[in-house]
């Protein structure tokens, strides 16, 4: 138990390259680098057959759609069997009508859990938190997000997170609180007085110099 | 495994897979694109493919065994 709460210290960070692996999952043995060029949201469950979990992997079934619009993957995760992902799948499939579209990892030994920082023992020492990774093309971890294992989480925020993301890499820019799509952006903060200055007379909306949006 | 089961027959998506490597060299990009599968899925299944030796991987790209090809005809 020592080892597990050594090895659940490790956490890894925004900007950082995702930890590498290779992991059983419903959909075969599947590699990090199998993912290399699209988007990857990992996110890792409690445990197979319970409700917030059920709950939650319908929501992500029904926002697969509209991920894949925007090239992101997903891939599942808890300590569970195949055996009881497959169970679990077909279970929510037979009595929600939802059918799992996306892979989920059988982290038995808590190789994955441990490398990506899922396991908080101040929580549980055996079962995975509720962890989004968010990672963009590059492998690059881009968003790291922690629920607690009484609170579900919110699709609309997770999709949010990801237009936010692709909008910043495509157009070099902020995004502000609350941002939707079609929203003003935030054009990033200039670094002498001189761009400070330019930056005025640009046509940007501005608060003063330091905070400018504009229209995409 | 996805691609194969424990029967030794390839599966839907692993026959799938097989056909497209009919026509000769391809690399997994071509292969999901002709096959409808997501990239990682066919970048997992001609890893597992080849491993049984039912293709060959020429550097980014993969082509048939005469074993791949027996199994297909």
């Amino acid at each position: 138990m020592e080892e597990i709460k050594e090895q659940a210290g490790h956490m890894p960070r925004i900007g950082e390259p995702a930890p590498a692996f290779e992991a059983v999952t419903t959909h075969g043995v599947l590699k990090l680098e199998d993912f290399k060029g699209s988007w990857l949201i990992l996110f890792s469950h409690p445990a197979d057959f319970t409700p917030v979990c059920t709950t939650e992997f319908i929501a992500f079934s029904e926002i697969y759609p509209e991920l894949q619009k925007r090239g992101v993957e997903l891939l599942g995760l808890s300590v569970d069997s195949v055996s009881s992902h497959i169970a679990w799948a077909r279970n929510v499939e037979e009595k929600t009508k939802v059918k799992i579209p996306f892979p989920i990892i059988a982290d038995l030994n808590k190789e994955v859990s441990l490398a990506y920082g899922m396991i908080h023992p101040g929580q549980s020492k055996t079962e995975t938190v509720r962890c989004v990774f968010i990672i963009d093309p590059n492998q690059k971890i881009r968003t790291i997000l922690y629920y607690p294992l009484t609170t579900g989480r919110n699709m609309d925020e997770i999709l949010r997170i990801v237009d936010a993301l692709q909008t910043t890499d495509k157009n070099g820019v902020a995004t502000p609180a609350n941002w939707r799509p079609g929203d003003k952006v935030v054009v990033p903060p200039p670094n002498t007085q001189e761009m400070a200055e330019e930056r005025l007379k640009q046509g940007y909306e501005c608060v003063d110099w330091y905070l400018c949006r504009k229209k995409l | 495994m996805a691609c194969i089961s424990p029967d030794g027959k390839p599966t839907e998506s692993g026959t799938k897979m097989l056909r497209a490597l009919q026509a000769g060299l391809k690399s997994p990009e071509e292969v999901a694109q002709e096959t409808g599968l997501p990239l990682f899925r066919v970048r997992s299944g001609l890893r597992e493919i080849t491993q049984a030796g039912l293709a060959e991987q020429k550097e980014d790209r993969y082509k048939l065994s005469e074993k791949g090809a027996k199994l297909i005809k």
